[in-house]
């Protein structure tokens, strides 16, 4: 679509450009002014200059807490986005099934983050907990308190059911959007389901698969709630995600200097990832027709 | 099968040959629906499995949770439903959630309609990097955010109200309303507008009158998204509010004590926060079905 | 605003960025910017070389300030140079 180039748009921005800044850039400008000082209360405070930055750089604790985190989000997008896939391909498209598995495949999202880490404390206990119990029954020895890699599997395998779910969403939105006329030129072509998928399904899903992908990226970065819950960080220090780090340094120890630097590093390496990603695929779509045009 | 009987033996052997064909491709697309059927029923309780889990344990009273683990309740109780339906700490914090979440809803729709039509019609200064930038609020980690934020608000006299709350989450829900309804919005063709201004409309009559129901299913699917996730916050919605406007999801933190978790209450206040959500999917669930491509393309 | 504990050098940073963006912004009503191909692989605006810019001068800083034994005027320097690059042929 040919955009018109109208300054006067900036108008329909500026509500919500206010309400936004209003809540991003004083607490960002804040952290920003923490990071450099070592803040005791407003008017007892010592200029450190980039003192923190340095610790928190070359602090191992967190260098270990920020490759988990890659790890982390690393595995769940690899099961998730697959998954959320499939689940969009085969779930049914009409009739009361479909009304019926959309509210119930949706359902995982829309339960408050602390409380999908109580129901998984509450379904992975040995004692009173379905999969707890049910995997010491079959004679393995399930636990999330004592073995890190039980622990490790558990958080995964809550995300999955957590979020698994939004990309199938998503997906199944875009593959509905699909016009049927489509479908019938690749059945007279005589297509294979694969050819069908590679060549009709998958474009037509990368706009909400960007989204997706992003989205989750973003999300499973700052996962917070869940693994506190589940396994408050532990065995040991085995699931202690970068928020987690930082919430202990910056409530528990009221390290506010130290933790401010830590969240400015880690803002800058979202913000790098996400960036690239967008702009690759953002580039990668831009084909001759539309060039020139955003 | 009207047309007469095959009599040469070559002509038998094809016809059956067709039908064996016919037979076996029916054959192969029944099983792969069952095989369709079967995967989603399979992933279908892996999600409510947990879910079953939690609604077994809320009708359970703590005895029996801690006696000895029961696939269904055999001494069927409400009475960790009635303890929260008759303590006013307890269901309000359901209240107090539902308010910031409708409020949250309500200025955050409100303020990325425009905002969006902007980036869907129009080319201006910086149209690109304001994009960018509004994902990026997406991804600001919320930890070290919780003490400035609390000071903010704190210091305008919002601290412990619902419109703090509202107003912090528009943060991560405005960019998301903008995003998704930017997409509804470039679907419009542009030349809807233009006839519309041809016709003697002015820009808001017009926004409203015409080119908001043209996206209605958008701003359902928008509205769904706005909920999920201002619904399912706890970090922001803790810190910033105390008694007057707790959510319910720091009110359950109350359940684990000095002398052991509740784990029944626990149960039947999680599974309470689970109804509005299916009460939302179940009111937008057709315009999920009738399908969207998100994104600016 | 005292809880917002300002410092005179991050009070500095901040009118820095401001002035930078009320500058492109004028800079772009004077003469609108059009994409190019420069030394980096994707085209760009001029508002894309000045995000471009600031990130990775984010990034050189914090090299210098956490794995350098060398004063960070020197990651100054070098990502001002490196902005004026970008600029001029990115």
């Amino acid at each position: 679509m040919n955009k018109v180039r109208n300054n006067h748009a900036w108008w329909l921005i500026l509500p919500m450009l206010l309400l936004v800044a209003f809540s991003a850039i004083i607490p960002l400008m804040t952290v920003v002014n923490y990071s450099v000082q070592d803040v005791f209360d407003p008017y007892t405070r010592f200029f450190t200059g980039t003192e923190w930055f340095q610790v928190m750089l070359n602090d191992p604790a967190l260098q270990a807490a920020l490759l988990r985190q890659f790890a982390f989000s690393l595995t769940i997008l690899a099961i998730e986005v697959p998954l959320g896939i499939g689940i969009a391909l085969i779930m049914p498209k009409q009739g009361w099934q479909a009304s019926a598995v959309l509210i119930l495949v949706t359902l995982p999202l829309l339960i408050p983050w602390n409380v999908v880490g109580s129901i998984w404390q509450i379904f992975t206990r040995g004692d009173i907990g379905l999969m707890g119990w049910g995997l010491r029954e079959l004679g393995y020895g399930y636990n999330i308190t004592r073995s890190p890699a039980d622990a490790w599997a558990t958080i995964v395998l809550m995300d999955v059911w957590h979020w698994t779910p939004l990309i199938a969403l998503l997906c199944y939105s875009g593959l509905r959007a699909i016009p049927e006329a489509y479908y019938q030129a690749a059945r007279i072509d005589r297509a294979s389901k694969w050819a069908v998928f590679r060549f009709i399904q998958l474009p037509k899903l990368t706009n909400v698969l960007v989204i997706g992908i992003l989205l989750r990226f973003m999300h499973s970065f700052m996962i917070y709630a869940e693994p506190f819950v589940l396994t408050g960080g532990g065995p040991g220090s085995s699931t202690t995600f970068l928020s987690q780090s930082l919430t202990t340094m910056a409530i528990g120890q009221q390290d506010l200097g130290p933790s401010a630097a830590f969240s400015l590093i880690y803002f800058l390496i979202i913000l790098l990832v996400s960036w690239v990603f967008y702009t690759a695929i953002m580039h990668r779509q831009k084909d001759p027709t539309t060039q020139g045009e955003r | 099968m009207s047309d007469s009987l095959p009599t040469t033996p070559q002509a038998v052997r094809q016809r059956v040959a067709v039908q064996d064909y016919r037979r076996r491709r029916k054959a192969r697309a029944a099983s792969i629906t069952w095989r369709r059927r079967g995967l989603m029923t399979a992933y279908i309780v892996f999600v409510l499995l947990p879910i079953y889990w939690l609604l077994n344990m809320s009708f359970q009273s703590n005895t029996e949770i801690l006696g000895g683990l029961t696939l269904w309740p055999q001494d069927f109780t409400l009475e960790h439903y009635t303890k929260i339906f008759t303590d006013s700490t307890w269901y309000m914090g359901y209240v107090n959630s539902m308010t910031y979440v409708l409020m949250n809803m309500a200025i955050s729709i409100v303020v990325a309609l425009p905002a969006a039509y902007a980036f869907s019609r129009f080319q201006f200064i910086g149209d690109k990097h304001l994009f960018f930038w509004l994902l990026t609020n997406l991804m600001a980690p919320p930890a070290v955010f919780l003490l400035p934020y609390f000071q903010l608000y704190y210091t305008v006299g919002l601290f412990d109200t619902h419109v703090a709350v509202a107003l912090a989450h528009c943060l991560f829900n405005i960019p998301l309303a903008v995003w998704i309804l930017e997409g509804f919005m470039s679907s419009v063709p542009k030349e809807v507008d233009e006839m519309a201004y041809i016709d003697g409309y002015s820009f808001p009559k017009f926004f409203v009158k015409i080119f908001l129901p043209m996206i209605r299913s958008g701003i359902g699917v928008t509205l769904f998204f706005l909920f999920m996730f201002s619904w399912v916050e706890l970090l922001l919605a803790r810190t910033l509010t105390s008694t007057n406007a707790q959510p319910i999801a720091s009110i359950m933190t109350r359940t684990s004590t000095a002398s052991g978790i509740d784990w029944g209450t626990l149960a039947a206040a999680g599974v309470l926060t689970i109804l509005p959500g299916i009460v939302v999917v179940y009111f937008v669930r057709n315009h999920i079905a009738k399908g969207f491509a998100l994104g600016r393309t | 605003m005292s809880w917002m504990v300002w410092t005179v050098p991050t009070a500095v940073f901040f009118s820095t960025i401001a002035a930078m963006l009320a500058g492109m912004t004028a800079w772009e009503i004077v003469s609108p910017t059009v994409e190019r191909n420069g030394f980096l692989p994707i085209a760009t605006t001029r508002g894309d070389r000045l995000f471009i810019g600031l990130l990775s001068a984010a990034y050189i800083h914090l090299i210098v300030v956490g794995f350098l034994p060398i004063s960070i005027w020197f990651a100054l320097g070098l990502s001002i140079v490196w902005m004026l690059v970008l600029m001029h042929w990115g």
